[in-house]
């Protein structure tokens, strides 16, 4: 085994936090989701708009179960309201609640792991382009993107989904183009991150899996 | 000397949280005493750090009169027919008389209680706001809301400096609250018109109350009463948080 390939403890600590909360907010995610699976674009969207995609997820996908609407307005085509007639799926009450949990320690662990990994030159050494370390330059990009791009956009986007926090940071729904717009790309840049996980253990089984886990956990 | 360097660096990090954790705690020596749970403490997390971080009245984003959307009525759509209590016979009696027989008590930790009737809120200052109802189970929508300011009822009788929550009970049998920050923000409203006109029966008539800085669920219908209260109440089996949901939920 080569001397690169064992990971400093600091490392390890993080990547088992990342983890943790990197499943944690997959498992949950997923479920929230379930609840309403219909994206959209701008800054509005529900059951009685269009929605860009709608996902077989769960059995609130297409249910149908509302009666019929009332115009606002004068114009028959314009806005209505209409009430809800079917019992959703729904575990929001405490899926939310650990989705900020398993957040809080995604954030936290996130800017520690980026924080020493500027001061002892982590990154430059093993990420930048230009490294010449252990990685190939495929495998130092990708590792550069979920940490400085997946990362930021999917905790930013995250944020965005917040009324508090665009009380107090417009900007951020300005940055993407709405709510339901912060909402879509969140759910996007979370897939790539999974696509991520998934190349990743492919590789580690491919390179020695018993080997590369005793590294990342145990350092040995 | 690696080893020496490490320590003092945890002990930095450690030293950090721990004054960071104290200054919390020393500015919010009360939170809802209800909250035992790990979850519950995720949620207390986020209403510390947004209390501690984020300015205090900040106001969402309004719309313009061509953004109002479509808007889903959920949870409890006519408590005269989903209730079968006491309130639910009220309420129908209410919705018989258009609501002019309905009054809202403001009691509890103020100086003069009030009772309001519907016009005796129509009569006070209004605020109109275009804004994005946002559900926790993921949709919006964005609506056009008339109502007066929760701080001008509020003020009309009178906080006393006990005062730290503001109880909201409801004709669908519900009890929840806010905090004054939300209480007192400028677009906290009670709402008695929606998109130009009395707000629906589906939407929360005669009065509902719009808390446009957190999820749609605290947004409550139905109005029924408000207490205002120095100390926090959960509202037992009526309120959110012994059915598994958070309080504070400004995300």
């Amino acid at each position: 085994m080569t001397s690169a390939a064992r990971h400093p403890r600091w490392v390890r600590i993080a990547h088992a936090l990342a983890a943790v909360s990197v499943l944690t907010l997959a498992f949950t995610g997923f479920m929230i989701l379930m609840v309403h699976p219909r994206l959209y674009w701008g800054d509005a969207g529900n059951d009685l708009t269009r929605p860009l995609v709608e996902l077989p997820i769960s059995r609130n996908y297409k249910h149908g179960g509302w009666d019929e609407g009332i115009a606002f307005f004068q114009s028959s085509s314009g806005p209505t309201s209409a009430s809800r007639t079917y019992d959703i799926f729904n575990q929001n009450g405490w899926g939310r609640s650990l989705h900020f949990l398993a957040a809080w320690g995604f954030l936290f662990t996130g800017i520690v792991y980026v924080a020493i990994g500027i001061s002892r030159g982590h990154f430059r050494a093993h990420m930048w382009p230009a490294a010449r370390g252990h990685y190939g330059l495929l495998q130092r990009s990708t590792y550069a993107a979920v940490v400085f791009a997946a990362a930021p956009l999917i905790v930013a986007t995250g944020l965005t989904m917040s009324p508090a926090v665009t009380a107090a940071v417009p900007a951020l729904l300005r940055l993407f183009g709405g709510y339901q717009s912060a909402r879509t790309i969140h759910f996007f840049s979370f897939v790539a991150l999974a696509l991520f996980v998934i190349g990743h253990i492919v590789m580690v089984v491919r390179s020695g899996f018993t080997r590369q886990v005793r590294a990342i956990t145990v350092g040995e | 000397m690696e080893t020496k360097r490490l320590i003092t660096r945890r002990r930095a990090v450690i030293a950090g949280m721990a004054s960071v954790g104290g200054f919390l705690l020393a500015k919010y020596p009360k939170l809802p005493p209800t909250y035992g749970n790990l979850l519950r403490m995720g949620d207390n997390l986020t209403y510390v750090a947004h209390r501690t971080l984020l300015p205090g009245q900040s106001l969402v984003r309004e719309y313009a009169e061509s953004d109002i959307t479509s808007f889903p009525a959920v949870g409890t759509t006519n408590p005269g027919v989903t209730e079968k209590t006491d309130l639910g016979d009220q309420y129908r009696e209410l919705q018989r008389g258009a609501f002019s027989d309905w009054r809202l008590p403001v009691e509890g930790r103020v100086a003069s209680p009030r009772t309001f009737s519907l016009s005796d809120l129509k009569r006070l200052p209004s605020r109109t706001q275009i804004t994005r109802h946002t559900c926790e189970e993921g949709w919006t929508a964005i609506g056009r809301w008339t109502g007066v300011p929760l701080s001008v009822v509020l003020d009309a009788a009178g906080l006393l400096p006990s005062a730290r929550f503001i109880v909201f009970h409801t004709y669908d049998d519900g009890i929840d609250s806010i905090d004054l920050l939300d209480a007192l923000h400028p677009q906290t409203i009670l709402a008695y018109g929606m998109n130009g006109r009395d707000l629906p029966i589906a939407h929360g008539a005669p009065v509902r109350l719009r808390v446009e800085r957190q999820m749609g669920y605290k947004s409550v219908k139905y109005l029924q009463r408000i207490v205002v209260a120095d100390e926090f109440d959960d509202g037992g089996r009526h309120g959110n948080i012994q059915n598994g949901w958070a309080w504070y939920t400004g995300i």
